[in-house]
């Protein structure tokens, strides 16, 4: 956002020459480019996927740190039964002088165990969790110093040996879809060659089309921008989902040291953008998106689950007729309903019994007779 | 049985090698051997074990040089299943019917606990249609269309670390059923140091979890030593392709991209060579015969022994398979008509409870009866009596009327006659 500014003139000359008044506010942007430096940002990252598809390769490569150092990883016996874990890794950033507290949301073991039914119930909890603490903060009595751990971004891996999505992949991306901004990655794309490449990008669409699936979508453009950058847009779009490659390691290639892959039959260069998505996914996570991905979260998820969390707690009420403290402790996702089907189930049951007795004072009277 | 061993003992121990004065000429023995399986052509069924699109149809297409005709299967599908066809190739004058068994749907499913199911119970199936084949009474085994699984390619996605769960557990299921070569698909994946530490830790887990994989053989000189070196590179690294790439002047299988030409049949690039040399040049024929020494007569074993046949008795007397039958059908002739017994005396025990209920049922519809007609009875009794009350009643009733009109008529007569008198 800052980087658009147009610088406008301390003095503005009107069409036929005469110099207007100025007043002043043309230097807000400036005011908040210095505000948010001071404040520093801070960006959640989530990311999944199956183990062995480079998901800490990558992020390693896009935040250009080591955050993965001592990692143990499991062997396939210990996988079988695997439950999914959460961890969290926050780094502290700066460049020119701003700050960036990155989370990174790790989720070893999705994906991996031979039973994989619900694996992503640890993410959305999760999710659901940030969301409620924040909804319990920002609607507490000391407001000062909110920490804002709501996930902003969810990238996910999609393995590139198959034809497209897969069962998981379809059901993951419905299940965090109105939680999270999804963004689904074709990973260790140098397995593709070019026309594969297309080839899946082209099926992958098509199938979050038909499944319905709610990925991230970027914004339009304004239309007053310029042209340049409304051709960059729309080939951004175009390249969706991104295929990415990752590397930690620092090849020679045409005279220069860059991050790569060495192969016997040529090198993978990460930032070269005919070998894959990487720079674009780059520039659009952190160059240019990345306030809109936070926006989006804080406007849009976070709005849903609060809404929801609030008729939820209104209902509750009503059925207990109890004067509470405006916050439960919990936000109980499905009790209602519940206690619903019971009641349900055991009314079903009573006219089952009824019917029985009915019948059966009918053969006695019939008997007698 | 015994004695017949010991007489071929003591003939073994009495043979004295001779030495041949001339050539006679029965060391063309193999190459007889030789003719006749090759007029009768060679039988060969490859199972392919790998998830959706991870290469098993282009490998097979890369490794016998033509193109199969499969086409892609969808990642939704419910449930593991198997896909067979088989193919008549030939190659100068020998004549191969090959038979690939691909997997449609394999790791797709989100819970995969019973993927290996389907895949054992259709290896299972061949060996028991070959065991049936074998204990007809009429058999026809040198006609008999070999369909056991010889060689089963595992494909391991190339994850860079270690081998799935799945990948784990039906390894383990099939180790003891087929010869199981893995090899690592989508090999261009990695890179070299990768490689090589991918392959040691997955042989490092088989080794951990005992499974058993299949061991190109080191007892024949001729091929023992570059079976040795090749023993030390599995699991092979693959990649498979059936387009053509020009690199210098020739067209050679490759793979495109725009950092570099990977070429299939280049040593340097992948172990595909390896994998043709070892599968289909060296080692076919081991294959099979392993398959059948070994994994097959496990199978047999195992299986009569559950249908209940040993080779000894209970007196460590062995006995044959036709006593054992003999046996056996007269326990379950035996069984069926304790069963019958059985059933007979349930029904007419189930016969006498009812009728003995229906009895009960008709003396109390009896009682009931006769109780009704006593109340009846009475009834009528009592009504009897009050109409007879009401009667005399009525004739009361009637008397002392008639008696009171007497009066009356009296009195009025009597009044009359009064006034008469008066009057007078």
């Amino acid at each position: 956002m800052t980087t658009n500014i147009r610088h406008k003139g301390r003095t503005i000359k009107s069409e036929d020459g005469e110099e207007k008044e100025y007043v002043g506010f043309a230097t807000l942007p400036n005011q908040v480019h210095r505000k948010s430096v001071k404040k520093g940002f801070d960006f959640t990252l989530m990311v999944a996927g199956e183990s062995g598809l480079g998901k800490s390769t990558l992020l390693n490569s896009l935040f250009l740190t080591d955050l993965y150092k001592d990692r143990k990883l499991l062997n396939a016996e210990e996988r079988i039964n695997q439950t999914v874990e959460i961890t969290k890794h926050t780094v502290d950033i700066e460049e020119k002088g701003v700050k960036l507290k990155l989370t990174i949301v790790d989720t070893p073991g999705f994906g991996d165990a031979v039973n994989n039914t619900e694996c992503w119930k640890p993410l959305t909890d999760y999710i659901d969790q940030q969301f409620e603490q924040y909804f319990r903060d920002e609607s507490g009595l000391n407001r000062k110093n909110i920490q804002d751990n709501r996930v902003h971004c969810c990238l996910y891996f999609i393995p590139p040996f198959g034809h497209g999505l897969r069962p998981m992949d379809v059901q993951f991306m419905k299940a965090l879809q109105d939680k999270v901004n999804v963004v689904p990655l074709i990973s260790k794309a140098d397995c593709l060659t070019p026309t594969e490449m297309r080839r899946m990008k082209d099926r992958v669409r098509d199938e979050i089309e038909r499944f319905g699936i709610k990925v991230y979508q970027f914004p339009e453009c304004d239309s007053d921008e310029d042209e340049e950058f409304k051709q960059q847009d729309k080939e951004l779009k175009e390249s969706t989902p991104f295929a990415v490659i990752g590397s930690s390691t620092v090849v020679e290639a045409r005279g220069q040291r860059l991050r790569g892959r060495l192969y016997p039959w040529g090198i993978v260069e990460v930032e070269n953008q005919s070998h894959c998505d990487f720079v674009k996914l780059r520039n659009m996570l952190i160059r240019t998106h990345m306030h809109d991905l936070k926006d989006i979260t804080c406007d849009v998820h976070y709005e849903n689950y609060r809404a929801q969390c609030i008729q939820q707690m209104t209902s509750k009420l009503t059925q207990d007729n109890r004067v509470e403290s405006p916050i439960p402790i919990l936000p109980l996702s499905t009790p209602d309903v519940e206690t619903e089907k019971l009641i349900k189930m055991k009314d079903e049951e009573l006219r089952r019994m009824q019917e029985m007795l009915q019948k059966m004072q009918q053969q006695m009277h019939e008997q007698e007779l | 049985m015994a004695s017949s061993d010991v007489a071929r003992q003591m003939v073994r121990k009495t043979a004295r090698p001779l030495a041949l004065s001339g050539h006679v000429g029965f060391d063309s023995l193999p190459d007889q051997l030789v003719n006749k399986s090759t007029n009768q052509g060679f039988c060969f069924n490859i199972l392919c074990i790998g998830e959706t699109g991870i290469g098993k149809s282009t490998l097979m297409d890369t490794l016998f040089n033509t193109n199969f005709e499969n086409f892609e299967s969808s990642h939704f599908e419910p449930k593991v299943k198997l896909r067979a066809q088989t193919y008549d190739l030939q190659e100068s004058n020998v004549r191969l019917k090959l038979t690939i068994v691909n997997t449609v749907g394999f790791g797709d499913q989100m819970n995969k606990q019973e993927s290996y199911q389907h895949i054992v119970d259709y290896i299972d199936t061949q060996f028991e249609s070959y065991l049936q084949e074998e204990l007809k009474i009429k058999r026809s085994l040198h006609n008999y269309h070999d369909s056991r699984i010889h060689a089963c390619l595992y494909f391991i996605a190339p994850s860079g670390h270690s081998l799935k769960s799945l990948d784990l557990v039906t390894m383990k299921k099939l180790d003891s059923k087929v010869n199981i070569i893995p090899v690592i698909a989508k090999a261009d994946t990695i890179s070299k140091s990768e490689l090589h530490k991918f392959k040691i830790k997955i042989m490092s887990e088989l080794v951990s979890n005992g499974v058993q994989i299949y061991q190109f053989p080191i007892d024949d000189e001729t091929v023992a030593q570059i079976n040795t070196i090749m023993n030390g590179h599995l699991p092979f690294a693959v990649v498979g392709s059936t387009e053509e790439v020009n690199v210098g002047n020739k067209m050679v299988k490759a793979r495109q991209y725009p950092w570099g030409v990977v070429q299939v049949e280049n040593e340097n690039h992948c172990d595909f060579v390896k994998l043709r040399e070892m599968l289909i040049c060296v080692n076919m024929e081991d294959l099979r015969e392993q398959t059948h020494t070994r994994h097959y007569e496990l199978y047999r074993r195992c299986k009569l022994e559950e249908m209940g046949f040993k080779d000894t008795d209970p007196e460590s007397k062995p006995v044959s398979l036709q006593q054992t039958y003999e046996a056996k059908r007269q326990e379950f002739v035996g069984e069926l008509q304790r069963r019958e017994e059985e059933m007979r005396q349930q029904f007419v025990q189930r016969v006498k409870e009812k009728e003995a209920e229906l009895k009960e049922a008709e003396r109390e519809l009896q009682s009931r009866f006769e109780q009704l007609k006593r109340l009846h009875m009475e009834e009528r009794n009592k009504l009897e009596e009050k109409r007879k009350t009401l009667e005399d009643d009525i004739s009361s009733f009637g008397k002392r009327k008639a008696a009171t009109e007497l009066l009356q008529a009296q009195s009025l007569n009597a009044n009359i006659k009064k006034d008469k008198d008066r009057k007078k």
